[in-house]
C-alpha cells in the first residue's frame, strides 16, 4: 500500500466546514487514512474529474449499448419513435420470441458451425506457430539476423484487414502474381481466394501472415525471463537440446500458453469480423458466414433488429461463460489464469 | 588480451565456434543441417512478408508496357513511372479519402490520447476515493461487450451517422492502452509527486510537469497504436458513413480492389478522373495500396523500438 501521504488533503482542506470530528493530533506529522469521505473527496476530486471524460465515453458507447441488448426481448421497430430511445420505449415486448426464431433459423446454426470450425482449425494450425517462431528466433544466436527477421515479421500486424486481404488477392488471387506465373508456365491456376472449400485454410493463412510475428512477442518475452542457469544446470546433467526444450523451456512458457489459450477459448465465438465481411462475397455465405457477419447481415442489412440483438446477446453470454469457465479450470489446474481470485 | 594470438581464420565449412559467438559454452555447436533448416525457414518467412509488399510497390511504379509484358503484377522493376501517384493525388476520391483518414487519425489520436492519459492518471493512485470501483468499471469492459446492434442504434440515436465523429468517439477509449499507461504512471516514484505537492502543485500540474515527462515513451507508443487503429479502421465506415466524400481510405481501397474482384459487393466503384487516359488501372490500384500502407510503415520503427521493451510485458503484468 503506497497510499499517497495525506499532505494534499491536509493543505487543501480547510478545517472549518467539516462537521465530522477530526481525529487528528497535530503532534504527528501526517496522519493518513481514517479520513472522512468528504475530506477524501476534497483531496481526490481532481482525480475523479480526470477519469470522468473517459468513463463517460465508456458509459455512452459501451455500457448503454450493453444494456440496450434488452431489445433482444422486443419486437424492436425503429419507426414507432423519432429516435432509437423513443422506438425502444414504444416497441412491443415479446419475451423470448426472437431467440425462438433465431434458434429455428438454419442460417444461424450454419454461422455457429462455421465459427466453431474456424476457431478449432486455428487453435490447431495457428496457435502453436507463434510459439515455434519464438523458439526459432530465440535459438538464432546472431542478434542482427534475429532483429531483422523480427522487424519484418512484426510488420503485417500494423496493416488493416483490407490491406491484408488485398495483398493476398494480388499475390495469390486469380489476377495475382502466382496465377500469372502459373499461366506462363502453362499451368491452370486455381481459385485460392474464391474457393469455399479451402476458405478455412485461406483465412487461417491470412491470420498467420498478419499476426504470427506479433503473437511471438509475448513468448519471446517469456523465454527471455527463463533463468539461463536452468539450462546450464540441465546441460551439465547431460540433458540434450530436446530434453532442455521439454524440461526447461516449455514449463517456463506454460503460464503464458495457458493464459493465451484461455483468452482464445473465451473468444471462441469471435474469429474476426472485417476479415470475413471483406471476403464473404468472394466465397459465398456458406463458407464465410460467421456469427459476427450473421448479426450484421441479419440485423443491420435487413433491419431485423431484435433478431440481430438476440444473436449478439447469445454470443456475448456464451463468450462470458466460456471465459469464466476456462479461467476456473485454469485455477483448478494451478495456473494463474487471466485474473487472479482477488 | 594483447598476448592472445588472433583466432585462426576459420576455414570454410563447419567451424566449431563461429566468430565470437554469444553462444553459451555449454551449448552444443549447431549442426550444419539444423542451421541450414533454420535459415531456410527464416528466409521463407521474410519473403512471405516482403514479396507481396515488393510486387505491389513495383507495380504501382510500372508503366503500361511493363505491366502488359508481365501480364499483371510486376516483380522486376524496369522504370519508375510516378503517373499513378500523380493521378490519385490530383483530386478525386482517393485524395479526399486520404484527407478524411488523416483528419480522423489526427483528431482521433488527440482525443484518445488526452482522455486516456487523464483517466490513467486519475486511476493511478490506489487508495483514492472510489478507486477500486472505478477501476472495476473500466476493467469490466474486457468481459462484457455491447454487441453490434445496440451500438449501432446508440450511435445513430446520437445523430452521429454520416459524421466523422462516428469513426472516432465509439472507439476512442482503449482500456488496454489505459491500463498500459496507468502501469507506467504507478511506477513514478511517489516521493517526486509528494514533493511537488508540498510545493503546491495541483494534480494537473503534477501530471503535466512530472508524470508525463517521465512516461514520454509509453505515451508516444500508445499514441502511435491509437493512430494505427484509426488509420486502419474499415468497418465502422461501412456501418456509419453514407456519403462518398466522407469515406476513409480503407473503405475506398476495399471498393477498388476487393469489390473489383467480386462484383457482388454493393459498394459502387470509385470514379477516378483521368484513369481512362494514362496510367494503367492496375498501377493506380497498387498506388492506392501503397498510400494505405505507408503510414503504418512510417510509424512502425518508432513503435518497434519500444514495444519489446516492456510495453507489452508491462501490460501483461497489469
Amino acid at each position: 500500500m503506497s497510499a499517497p501521504p495525506g499532505t494534499a488533503g491536509a493543505v487543501d482542506a480547510p478545517a472549518g466546514d467539516r462537521p465530522a470530528p477530526r481525529p487528528r493530533t497535530t503532534a504527528r506529522p501526517v496522519p493518513r487514512r481514517r479520513r472522512t469521505l468528504r475530506a477524501r473527496l476534497r483531496r481526490d476530486w481532481p482525480l475523479l474529474a480526470m477519469a470522468a471524460p473517459a468513463a463517460t465515453l465508456l458509459l455512452v458507447f459501451h455500457y448503454v449499448p450493453t444494456l440496450g441488448n434488452v431489445i433482444a426481448f422486443q419486437d424492436y421497430n425503429p419507426f414507432v419513435g423519432d429516435d432509437p430511445l423513443d422506438a425502444f420505449l414504444g416497441s412491443e415486448w415479446i419475451g423470448v420470441g426472437n431467440f425462438e426464431a433465431l434458434f429455428r433459423d438454419p442460417l444461424f446454426w450454419d454461422a455457429v458451425r462455421n465459427t466453431l470450425s474456424i476457431t478449432a482449425f486455428q487453435l490447431v494450425f495457428f496457435f502453436p506457430l507463434p510459439i515455434m517462431l519464438a523458439l526459432l528466433l530465440n535459438s538464432v544466436v546472431s542478434g542482427r539476423v534475429r532483429g531483422f527477421v523480427q522487424s519484418v515479421v512484426y510488420l503485417p500486424h500494423f496493416f488493416s484487414w483490407v490491406l491484408v486481404v488485398t495483398f493476398f488477392v494480388q499475390t495469390l488471387g486469380g489476377a495475382g502474381l502466382l496465377a500469372q506465373e502459373l499461366r506462363q508456365a502453362g499451368l491452370q491456376p486455381w481459385g485460392v481466394m474464391t474457393n469455399p472449400d479451402t476458405f478455412i485454410v485461406l483465412v487461417t493463412a491470412e491470420a498467420v501472415w498478419k499476426d504470427l510475428g506479433w503473437g511471438a512477442i509475448v513468448f519471446l518475452a517469456a523465454l527471455s525471463a527463463i533463468d539461463p542457469n536452468l539450462y546450464e544446470a540441465a546441460a551439465a546433467d547431460g540433458a540434450g537440446r530436446w530434453r532442455r526444450l521439454w524440461h526447461v523451456t516449455l514449463p517456463g512458457l506454460r503460464p503464458v500458453i495457458v493464459l493465451l489459450l484461455i483468452m482464445r477459448l473465451g473468444d471462441a465465438l469471435s474469429v474476426g469480423f472485417e476479415q470475413f465481411i471483406l471476403q464473404r462475397d468472394a466465397v459465398g455465405r456458406d463458407a464465410a458466414e460467421v456469427l459476427d457477419t450473421f448479426v450484421y447481415y441479419q440485423a443491420i442489412a435487413t433491419q431485423q433488429w431484435g433478431l440481430g440483438a438476440a444473436a449478439g446477446l447469445f454470443k456475448a453470454v456464451v463468450g462470458l461463460i466460456l471465459i469464466l469457465t476456462a479461467n476456473h479450470v485454469a485455477h483448478r489446474l494451478g495456473e494463474q489464469g487471466v485474473y487472479s481470485r482477488a | 588480451m594483447t598476448t592472445y594470438a588472433p583466432p585462426p581464420v576459420p576455414a570454410p565449412g563447419p567451424s566449431r565456434r563461429r566468430r565470437r559467438s554469444d553462444r553459451p559454452v555449454w551449448e552444443e555447436p549447431p549442426s550444419p543441417l539444423g542451421l541450414f533448416g533454420k535459415g531456410v525457414v527464416l528466409a521463407l518467412l521474410v519473403a512471405a512478408v516482403l514479396v507481396p509488399l515488393w510486387t505491389v510497390l513495383v507495380t504501382s511504379l510500372a508503366s503500361r508496357a511493363t505491366i502488359d509484358e508481365a501480364g499483371g503484377m510486376v516483380l522486376v522493376p524496369r522504370e519508375i513511372d510516378p503517373s499513378a501517384y500523380l493521378t490519385i493525388f490530383s483530386g478525386g476520391d482517393v485524395t479526399q479519402a486520404v484527407w478524411i483518414s488523416t483528419v480522423v487519425t489526427v483528431l482521433g489520436t488527440g482525443v484518445s490520447l488526452l482522455l486516456t492519459v487523464l483517466a490513467a492518471y486519475g486511476l493511478s493512485r490506489p487508495g483514492s476515493v472510489a478507486h477500486r470501483g472505478l477501476l472495476f468499471y473500466f476493467l469490466l469492459t474486457f468481459l462484457i461487450f455491447p454487441g453490434l446492434v445496440p451500438s449501432y442504434l446508440v450511435v445513430t440515436g446520437l445523430g452521429l451517422k454520416d459524421s466523422i465523429w462516428s469513426l472516432i468517439l465509439p472507439s476512442a477509449i482503449s482500456v488496454f492502452n489505459l491500463v498500459v499507461i496507468r502501469a507506467f504512471f504507478m511506477n513514478v516514484p511517489g516521493e517526486l509527486i509528494d514533493s511537488a505537492r508540498i510545493d503546491g502543485a495541483g494534480e494537473l500540474r503534477i501530471l503535466t510537469r512530472i508524470v508525463l515527462p517521465l512516461s514520454r515513451a509509453v505515451v508516444a507508443v500508445v499514441g502511435l497504436f491509437y493512430a494505427v487503429g484509426y488509420w486502419n479502421a474499415y468497418f465502422n465506415a461501412v456501418l456509419y458513413i453514407d456519403s462518398n466524400d466522407k469515406f476513409p481510405i480503407q473503405r475506398v481501397l476495399q471498393s477498388y480492389i476487393l469489390a473489383g474482384q467480386s462484383p457482388n459487393v454493393s459498394g459502387t466503384p470509385v470514379n477516378l478522373p483521368g484513369v481512362t487516359a494514362y496510367p494503367p488501372t492496375l498501377a493506380v490500384k497498387m498506388a492506392v495500396v501503397v498510400v494505405t500502407v505507408v503510414p503504418a510503415v512510417i510509424v512502425y520503427p518508432f513503435v518497434q523500438r519500444h514495444f519489446t521493451k516492456g510495453v507489452i510485458t508491462g501490460a501483461v503484468k497489469g
